[in-house]
């Protein structure tokens, strides 16, 4: 067969009726643009999600004191102070699928250099911080070791803190007052952006835990709030998990079916729930969308059929000349492909484009990727070739005696 | 060329080989609801290369149903048909189409030019069907409309020719494929005397030159009169076969035709 010939013919026919195939197109064009835009949304929303994820650290766990009864009133987990220094220790030393671990203990306070002041939350770890939150320092250092046994009074700042103590200078090596004491400067983290709940991760400031229980706080020496732990890889971070468990109850002496004083949360699943949330909103936006495309199918169909009404006669006079149905068949089919493909096409640039757009004007994230287009250009030349058999199997279906008496 | 007096294809062993066309008893029912219509009754024909035949008869007296049977647009209920004694009686659509490409070149009362298609577009369609190169579909479409003298209007549309340019580029498009037999239902049912005789003159010029056997069904005596042999239908059986006595020729009946002073092809 000759396929120059029925592409020939196809562009002819095609048009011939110019608004009538731009019209048909136009249903594919709405289906093909939205599966790409929605799908990009919903694909950016994931990205983006991920990405908070791991700028928590990936691996990690958290372990919280459980909750403290009362006179009977619950005070709700995190509330007692269940979980100690030697805790933390011995989660180090006895768990090898653990890689770093530490206790948290969070206190707040004015830092003031010069005529500068910020409030800020003020974090107190130990020196494994970084490697558990997988935050780097930009400038400096973190602090040591040592620093962390001698509470030294040193500190570690974030991005926004530094940019609002020390506009335009250097802040390492600086002294700053922390709820009046001297503090050394050491180190600036690296800017890490919005948290998934819309905080910003670099208001914020790190010292050693031990200097916010010796130095910050008043009489009584403040409990750990938490620990943070990585595990050594992401299946270590599951048996840490259960191990961490084990050992605190142990360590407790918390008897058979009694419950918990602690929590132990697992970020993997903070990850999971969201990816999976996420997904679903992908999902559904894009089969929002795909509706959108077989009802743009439907619109190939119903014009086909009427091309094949319209060209009965020429469908006789081509088989009296010796047009196979077959040939008929694809005469037609090659037509309605053509409308879906050229709709597609138009359709992706079009989604591209919106997307682009909502990226650029809105800020939200969008990622147009290959995979999606490929999909939909794919879904919609099948939805030529499905919409378009029905039609071209009729036209191939007639009577040429028949198509050649039809007026 | 061969006179048949008898359509029976036993009597005409001797020629047989020659036979272009051998229909055997061959019989069609349609059925249309309940009712049965039996179109034809047992008909045998057989037309010999490079006879002119004119096939006859009232409406419904199974006449095209024959020439739709003779040019594979359709199949017997019963008997058998030999085209170049190939029985394709039992063919299916895919290989009568092929058949159809092959070896029958058709020309219709209305035309049937594809709209929207130029001429010379027209006359290439059945090389497309058959897998000619571009190349060589337009040089022998250009050998074809120059048989019938068009070589001056390929690029013209159907809508910009007069009726009897559109039955000559219908007959170079039957003619494009070098069929067997060319089968022309009514051809010049549709236009006027003095063009009616033009095309018959390229009919009898395509057969006398070259040979082709032309079959033509008509309604008009003095059309049927410029063919070799006539056969007769009337209520699915073919009740006369005979051959022509005094035949025209087009080329002295147009000069018999009292000068129009206009453009002969002025039918319109």
């Amino acid at each position: 067969m000759n396929f120059i010939a029925i592409l020939k013919v196809a562009m002819r026919a095609l048009g011939r009726n110019k608004m009538r195939s731009a019209l048909t197109m136009l249903g594919i064009i709405i289906g093909v643009g939205a599966v790409i835009a929605m799908v990009s949304i919903g694909q950016g929303a994931q990205r983006m999600v991920q990405d908070q994820i791991s700028s928590m650290g990936s691996n990690m766990l958290y372990v919280m004191p459980g909750n403290m009864m009362q006179g009977g009133a619950s005070m709700g987990m995190g509330a007692a102070s269940t979980l100690t220094d030697e805790d933390v220790q011995a989660i180090q030393r006895e768990i090898p699928a653990v890689a770093h671990v530490s206790p948290v203990v969070r206190s707040s306070g004015q830092l003031v250099f010069g005529n500068q002041n910020w409030f800020v939350q003020i974090q107190g770890t130990n020196e494994q911080f970084p490697q558990i939150r997988s935050w780097k320092v930009q400038e400096g250092e973190f602090f040591t070791d040592a620093d962390v046994q001698s509470a030294a009074r040193v500190i570690v700042l974030g991005k926004t803190v530094a940019e609002r103590l020390f506009p335009g200078m250097d802040p390492v090596g600086q002294t700053i007052r922390v709820r009046n004491l001297p503090f050394r400067v050491t180190g600036i983290l690296e800017a890490k952006g919005q948290s998934m709940v819309g905080q910003d991760q670099d208001d914020t400031a790190v010292i050693p835990y031990t200097t916010v229980q010796r130095k910050l706080a008043g009489r009584t020496i403040p409990a750990i709030n938490q620990a943070m732990v990585t595990g050594v890889s992401e299946a270590g971070s599951k048996l840490a998990e259960k191990q961490i468990a084990d050992l605190l109850r142990q360590r407790h002496k918390i008897g058979p079916g009694e419950s918990d004083d602690f929590m132990v949360r697992n970020m993997a699943d903070v990850a999971a729930t969201s990816a999976q949330l996420t997904t679903i909103m992908t999902l559904l936006l894009g089969s929002i969308a795909a509706i959108s495309l077989i009802v743009g199918g439907i619109g190939i169909m119903n014009i086909m059929l009427v091309s094949v009404t319209e060209r009965t006669r020429e469908i006789g006079i081509r088989m009296a000349v010796g047009a196979r149905p077959n040939y008929i068949r694809l005469q037609f089919l090659t037509e309605s492909v053509l409308l879906s493909l050229m709709g597609g096409l138009i359709g992706i640039m079009i989604g591209g484009s919106i997307s682009l757009g909502i990226s650029g004007f809105l800020g939200w994230p969008t990622l147009v990727s290959g995979l999606s287009v490929f999909v939909s250009f794919a879904f919609a030349t099948a939805i030529g070739v499905f919409f378009g058999y029905y039609p071209a199997h009729k036209a191939a279906a007639l009577d040429p005696i028949e198509a050649l008496r039809y007026e | 060329m061969l006179e048949t007096p008898a359509p029976s294809s036993t009597v005409q062993q001797a020629p047989k080989a020659d036979a272009v066309i051998r229909l055997e008893r061959i019989h069609k029912i349609y059925k249309m609801g309940d009712i049965e219509v039996h179109a034809l009754h047992g008909a045998s024909l057989s037309v010999y290369r490079g006879e002119f035949v004119a096939i006859m008869g009232p409406s419904g007296s199974g006449k095209s149903t024959m020439m739709n049977m003779i040019g594979c647009l359709d199949r017997p209920t019963k008997g058998h048909y030999f085209l170049e004694n190939q029985d394709v009686s039992q063919y299916n659509k895919a290989q009568l189409a092929d058949i159809r490409n092959q070896r029958v070149g058709f020309v219709f009362q209305s035309f049937n030019l594809v709209p929207r298609t130029s001429a010379i577009e027209n006359v290439e369609l059945p090389l497309v069907y058959a897998g000619v190169g571009s190349s060589e579909r337009l040089k022998r479409a250009r050998e074809a409309l120059a048989i019938v003298g068009l070589s001056d209007r390929e690029r013209s549309m159907p809508n910009q020719l007069s009726g009897g340019q559109q039955q000559r580029v219908a007959i170079a498009r039957a003619l494009v494929n070098r069929p067997s037999i060319i089968l022309a239902d009514e051809p010049t049912g549709a236009l006027d005397t003095r063009t009616s005789i033009e095309v018959m003159g390229i009919f009898q010029r395509l057969n006398r030159e070259r040979n082709l056997t032309i079959i033509i069904v008509t309604h008009e005596p003095d059309i049927a009169q410029y063919a070799s042999r006539i056969v007769h239908f009337r209520d699915g059986r073919i009740r006369r076969d005979t051959p022509v006595e005094n035949r025209r020729d087009a080329g002295e009946a147009l000069k018999e035709l009292p000068p129009l002073g206009a453009d002969e092809d002025d039918d319109e």
